[in-house]
């Protein structure tokens, strides 16, 4: 297996350049990645898929770990182990989940016990109207709406230089990709705080557009989709298809763009769910430069609104307001734990 | 034709990555004079698919990455033209009496972020990775601080902090008999304060990284170092550390680099006071570009914003020189 040996070496030089891609944390590019050994000869694209999903399944499911069946066996060390392991699960309660409770149960009190018995359960009943207040009355709607469609703009830009620039870089690769691969790793080592002055000059004035994007949705969605994260993360996945698929395709008469939009895509399905995951996050959390760069209240995310609202509103419903912004990021992890546990330990890098 | 103008296409694009053993002998013509065969051999595509990626990165990534250091050369306004001052940013940076205060700040931020933030997650993560049924709702536990948006979380816990006796923190407090604290506006408590919450909201991410890692341990090795007479204690310390040794140094490299730039948490939290007591260089450069009594000056601005990466850059120099020998994990 020549090939998979090169290909190995070039994934050891990826982890110098990029410590927190893949490498030890994200399953579902190894997956794809280092097949295992015993796997044999490459069989198509579906298997590539199945592998990393396969992967993905198990992955909190590892082997025996440092206590063994037969220490399993013994009485003492079993009774400590489900004692730390009790211990650990009610600290993980207390500390992971106490807080966003604490929050939830704030969002239905009246203010005044808030204030006097911030512990206490609802001594005096709960206030349903907190939550109706903050949603039309301090107009968390209306912020909650240019979360989504900030979000919704940046995953697209994200996606689109993510996919096409990796299918570029691993997949047609002309001479000049190197050059351009190089200067995409680069940027990685570029922390986000040099970009934030030289940026926000050029969206006061772009190039060839002609005026300020301030107060343009653009201003966030355009710039999201420099992160050589993504393109990185897509290039790696797209490096570990095999390549036999784009032959036959090519035999088959698939243009470049055919060969992208009918195999590159639908085959990539685990990796566009973890940029995807990614992309919406990192937009849903972004603050300073939405701060920076839209300044009309009426355009601004929650994470801008919500500190500047804080003093002028009424405390039980601004903790409503929190816990509205809350709401959908759970709902969203809940809903796609296996995609966010899978990708967690890649999300430092996403915006540096 | 057109088949094979592919697959020699195709050909010439595998060579770069070794995948087809064919492919570095002789079909490996690169013959790129003609447009016409320039054209037909793909080139005109991959340039229009790099095209967006050329673009986003070229104005919003590259450009401004170079802009900056030629920024930090130069006085910068928003109405005249930019003039060369030479080193003169720099000079105002350097001397400005607030600069060793919040380098002072960064640097205990970063040292507190590590006393909290490293051992607690791998403690966790040793004890998770042992858990025989469940594992799952172990680690939606432990990352779901992970998923509050961060404004959000700085904002609850700014109420949790509450200094009054009331407080929640401080009525938690007196059950134990402790307190009450001023919390965020103590000085002396404001930074650890601050570290507190950043360190419940990034803990999380750092536990699954471990778990996975402690999870790929292979079997073998623990059955080895029992076969060997290893208790359960020895071997996660002469088995799963060294294994973990990679992760664990990436982490600390990275949570370095992240807690060097912090922003959100004092911004919100303190905004740099009390008495300039969470004052970080990240705050200074916000206020020098967009505060709002100083605000405008982008060449202190990138100046320091330069001097802030080439330090990071040297540090991550130097952690792949360390990492370099024993990369191998």
């Amino acid at each position: 297996m020549t090939g998979q040996h090169s290909s190995e070496g070039k994934r050891t030089t990826m982890t110098v350049t990029d410590p927190t891609g893949r490498r030890d944390t994200g399953p579902v590019v190894a997956g794809a990645r280092r097949r295992p050994s015993g796997a044999g000869a490459p069989a198509g694209a579906a298997r590539v898929a199945r592998t990393a999903r396969k992967r993905k399944k198990s992955q909190f499911e590892g082997g025996r770990g440092y206590v063994s069946e037969k220490d399993w066996r013994n009485p003492r060390i079993r009774a400590t182990m489900t004692t730390l392991h009790a211990v650990l699960l009610g600290l993980l309660l207390l500390v992971g989940i106490g807080p966003i409770l604490l929050l939830a149960k704030y969002a239905i009190t009246p203010t005044q016990d808030i204030i006097r018995t911030p512990l206490a359960i609802f001594p005096n009943g709960v206030r349903l109207e907190n939550i109706s207040e903050a949603w039309n009355d301090v107009q968390i709607s209306k912020y909650f709406l240019n979360t989504i469609w900030l979000a919704a703009g940046s995953w697209f830009v994200q996606m689109l230089v993510a996919t096409t620039g990796g299918y570029v870089l691993s997949v047609l690769r002309p001479a000049w990709g190197k050059v351009v691969n190089g200067l995409v790793i680069a940027t990685l080592f570029v922390p986000s705080v040099v970009l934030l002055v030289p940026l926000y000059l050029t969206i006061l004035d772009p190039p060839v557009v002609g005026q300020s994007l301030i107060n343009n949705f653009l201003a966030v969605w355009l710039p999201s989709g420099a992160s050589a994260f993504n393109v990185v993360l897509m290039t790696r996945f797209f490096d570990g298809l095999p390549r036999e698929v784009f032959e036959a395709a090519r035999v088959d008469g698939a243009s470049n763009f055919r060969l992208f939009w009918s195999v590159v895509l639908p085959m990539s399905k685990p990796i566009l769910g973890v940029v995807s995951v990614f992309a919406t996050i990192a937009s849903w959390k972004d603050f300073l430069w939405p701060m920076l760069v839209l300044k009309d209240p009426g355009m601004q995310p929650l994470s801008v609104r919500l500190p500047a609202i804080a003093s002028q509103t009424d405390l039980g419903v601004f903790l409503a307001a929190l816990a509205i912004s809350t709401l959908i990021p759970i709902v969203f992890f809940i809903a796609f734990q296996r995609l966010f546990l899978s990708g967690a330990g890649l999300g430092g890098a996403v915006k540096g | 034709m057109s088949a094979s103008g592919a697959l020699r296409q195709t050909g010439g694009s595998a060579g770069g990555g070794n995948h087809d053993p064919g492919s570095d002998g002789p079909t490996r013509r690169v013959r790129r004079r003609d447009p016409v065969t320039w054209v037909q051999r793909g080139g005109l595509s991959s340039l229009l698919f790099a095209l967006p990626l050329l673009i986003i990165f070229g104005v919003f990534s590259w450009w401004p990455i170079v802009r900056s250091v030629v920024m930090s050369f130069q006085k910068t306004n928003l109405v005249a033209d930019p003039t060369w001052v030479g080193w003169k940013n720099f000079e105002f940076v350097l001397t400005d009496p607030d600069l060793p205060t919040a380098i002072l700040n960064t640097l205990y931020f970063a040292l507190l972020a590590l006393v909290f933030g490293y051992p607690i997650p791998l403690v966790t993560a040793v004890l998770m990775s042992s858990v025989r049924r469940r594992k799952g709702l172990f680690s939606v536990l432990a990352y779901l601080p992970v998923v509050v948006p961060p404004v959000v979380a700085v904002l609850l816990w700014k109420f949790f902090y509450d200094g009054a006796a009331d407080g929640v923190f401080n009525t938690i407090l007196s059950y134990v008999g402790l307190g009450p604290y001023a919390w965020l506006s103590s000085p002396s408590l404001a930074m650890p304060s601050l570290v507190l919450e950043a360190t419940w909201a990034a803990a999380g991410g750092t536990v699954i990284i471990y778990l996975a890692a402690l999870l790929s341990v292979p079997d073998e090795l623990y059955d080895a170092a029992e076969v060997d007479g290893a208790g359960i204690w020895r071997r996660v310390w002469h088995v799963s550390m060294p294994q973990l040794r990679g992760v664990l140094l990436i982490t600390f490299i990275l949570q370095i680099i992240g807690t060097v730039q912090v922003f959100l948490e004092p911004y919100l939290f303190t905004g740099g006071g009390p008495a300039n007591a969470t004052l970080t260089v990240l705050l200074m450069i916000y206020d020098y570009a967009f505060g709002r009594s100083l605000g405008g000056n982008y060449g202190a601005a990138t100046a320091l914003s330069v001097l802030l990466a080439t330090f990071l850059a040297i540090l991550s120099l130097l952690y792949f020189k360390l990492t370099s020998g024993w990369s191998k994990s």
